[in-house]
């Protein structure tokens, strides 16, 4: 499995607004079992990126490639059906459903029950049905969440709704997991306990790539890093080489100094 | 748990709802304005799926009641086709009208959507106008024969309302099914943040498409029961304001469940029978109901009863 193989591809990619380039030509790859950060300072592209690799936006020239397979150009819903979940900066969490359907949502690619077998609750919807519930309850119960599945998920503080974020997350099976910016708005004892828990998915064989912002959560726990600065690709490695590069160092004091 | 004893009490309740009438002179009457009740249901749960459930408004959707209606009526008047083979050719073309809007009309959102089901909706309503040669003269469509079961012709109120009944009951069993489902789950997580909805493996356009087409069939259902069930349709019927109407019917009775879409079709369709003194102002008072539920209480009819259930458990639990 570990045959050297990336599991997921960047080459090259590009992406404008109007003008401005989001996204410059950036390339890299994510290899299987490894926790990838991207970091960078504010307008550096990372959610770009992000939105490039799940679909949301069209890439303007470059290729996604996961497993081997050509992904950029796929609808959203396609990617993440191969295996490509992620979460988002501001949770998106669905504020009128509770934790738990929340979650079962994630787990909405495990099924296959279609819109006619559910009408006419074909036999299987019923086991599909408890698997999706048995699944999505595992999850609650590894982020710590099993006791508040019954309340809206709209009503959880914000810490709550990002671990709620994350379970539903991980209900989909996912094979690489995006997080972006997952310690954004939490203080500094849940950014501990979400550091410990990121580390616990990559132990289930989660790959995950995260997106960080002031590199504190980073540090600890990823294999590798790549930094970004206006869109480009500045610098590649490991956290230590990354803590210690001049051009890393320069994008981010420079931000700063203004 | 709960949906299942509401569709129960539902469906039972409205079995027996005739036998309170039966000893009244007027009983006829009565079970003539249930049975209205009841069609308009069969479209509004279908409705309440589409705004209620999948978050997408429709203001089109009288014109899949007259499609099916219109549909029907003509194959039954021209073909001599039996009404049993009529209806169901009347919904499957109705079905791929729909289809065929849907898919560019859909991906459309808020404000915008609700244009331009409006527009789809008048179009129909111009041409079912204009196509007098087809649809027949300004008066309207004549001569639709009725339903017969087991040779006999269902002509009366109670035997009307008996095959209403038999629809609304498989309507609500089906919409029950998939409000209880994974695609029905996946429906209000479109309504919920599509986005999100979509990075979770959920097909979004597609599910909106299918409900929406589902909703149309309910439509088409009640249309063509409705031309069997008169004899003669005209045009007139089919406009906006009934569009308006249904929609109303949904909203006031609160969109967070089917049972508040059938609550709201009861009561904004028996108040005019007991409020004549509105007849002319009947819009306006639809009108004044709807701001004022809107401001009151915006998860309707349905969203107070709930409230206040929460507040009594609230004040036993103290």
């Amino acid at each position: 499995m570990k045959g050297g193989k990336p599991l997921l591809e960047i080459r090259n990619v590009k992406k404008s607004f109007g003008g401005i380039r989001a996204v410059d030509g950036v390339s890299f790859e994510v290899n299987p079992g490894r926790i990838k950060a991207i970091i960078g300072p504010n307008g550096a592209g990372k959610t770009t990126l992000f939105n490039l690799i799940s679909g949301l936006y069209p890439l303007d020239s470059g290729e996604i490639r996961f497993k081997g397979r050509r992904i950029s150009g796929l609808k959203p819903h396609r990617i993440a059906s191969m295996g490509i979940v992620r979460t988002f900066q501001n949770v998106r969490l669905f504020p009128e459903m509770t934790v738990l359907e929340n979650v079962m949502v994630g787990a909405h690619r495990l099924g296959k029950s279609g819109f006619l077998a559910s009408i006419f609750k074909l036999p299987g919807t019923v086991r599909e049905e408890r698997r999706i519930r048995e699944i999505a309850m595992e999850m609650l119960e590894f982020v710590g969440l099993a006791d508040q599945a019954d309340l809206p998920a709209g009503e959880l503080p914000l810490g709550r709704q990002r671990l709620v974020e994350l379970a539903r997350a991980l209900a989909a099976r996912p094979e690489l997991l995006l997080l972006d910016e997952p310690a954004a708005g939490l203080n500094i004892k849940e950014t501990e306990e979400l550091g410990e828990l990121i580390v616990r998915i990559r132990e289930r064989g989660v790959t995950i790539a995260l997106i960080d912002h002031d590199m504190s959560l980073v540090m600890d726990i990823s294999d590798e890093v790549v930094a970004l600065n206006e869109g480009r690709k500045i610098a590649e490695g490991t956290p230590e080489e990354i803590r210690s590069n001049p051009l890393v160092i320069k994008a981010y004091l420079g931000e700063e100094g203004l | 748990m709960r949906d299942k004893q509401l569709l129960l009490a539902v469906i039972i309740g409205s079995a027996l709802a005739p036998l309170a009438t039966l000893p009244a002179e007027s009983g006829g009457y009565y079970v003539r304005v249930m049975n209205v009740i009841l069609l308009y249901c069969i479209i509004t749960s279908g409705l309440s799926l589409l705004m209620g459930y999948a978050g997408q408004i429709s203001l089109g959707h009288a014109a899949f009641f007259g499609l099916g209606a219109y549909g029907s009526g003509l194959l039954a008047v021209k073909l001599s086709l039996s009404p049993w083979l009529a209806m169901p050719i009347a919904v499957l073309g109705t079905a791929l009208v729909a289809a065929a809007v849907g898919v560019p009309v859909l991906k459309l959102k808020g404000h915008y959507l609700a244009m331009a089901t409006l527009g789809f909706g008048e179009i129909i309503y111009v041409f079912l106008k204009e196509l007098n040669w087809l649809t027949g003269d300004p008066a309207g469509l004549i001569g639709i024969p009725p339903f017969k079961l087991f040779g006999r012709e269902l002509i009366s109120s109670i035997s009307q309302y008996y095959l209403t009944w038999a629809f609304l009951s498989a309507v609500l069993l089906i919409s029950v099914s998939l409000i209880r489902s994974r695609i029905g789950r996946a429906l209000r997580a479109i309504h919920g943040d599509e986005l999100a909805a979509g990075a979770l493996g959920v097909d979004v356009s597609r599910l909106k498409l299918q409900v929406f087409v589902l909703s149309a069939v309910y439509g088409a259902v009640a249309g063509s029961l409705y031309a069997h069930f008169e004899g003669f349709i005209g045009y007139s019927t089919f406009g906006l304001m009934l569009s308006i109407k249904l929609v109303t019917m949904v909203v006031i009775g609160g969109m967070s469940s089917i049972w508040g879409a059938l609550l709201g079709t009861a009561v904004l369709t028996a108040l005019p029978q007991f409020l004549t003194v509105f007849k002319e102002f009947e819009m306006a008072v639809y009108g004044a109901i709807l701001i004022g539920t809107m401001i009151f209480s915006p998860k309707g009819i349905a969203g107070a009863l709930a409230r206040r259930r929460g507040v009594e458990r609230g004040k036993a639990a103290a």
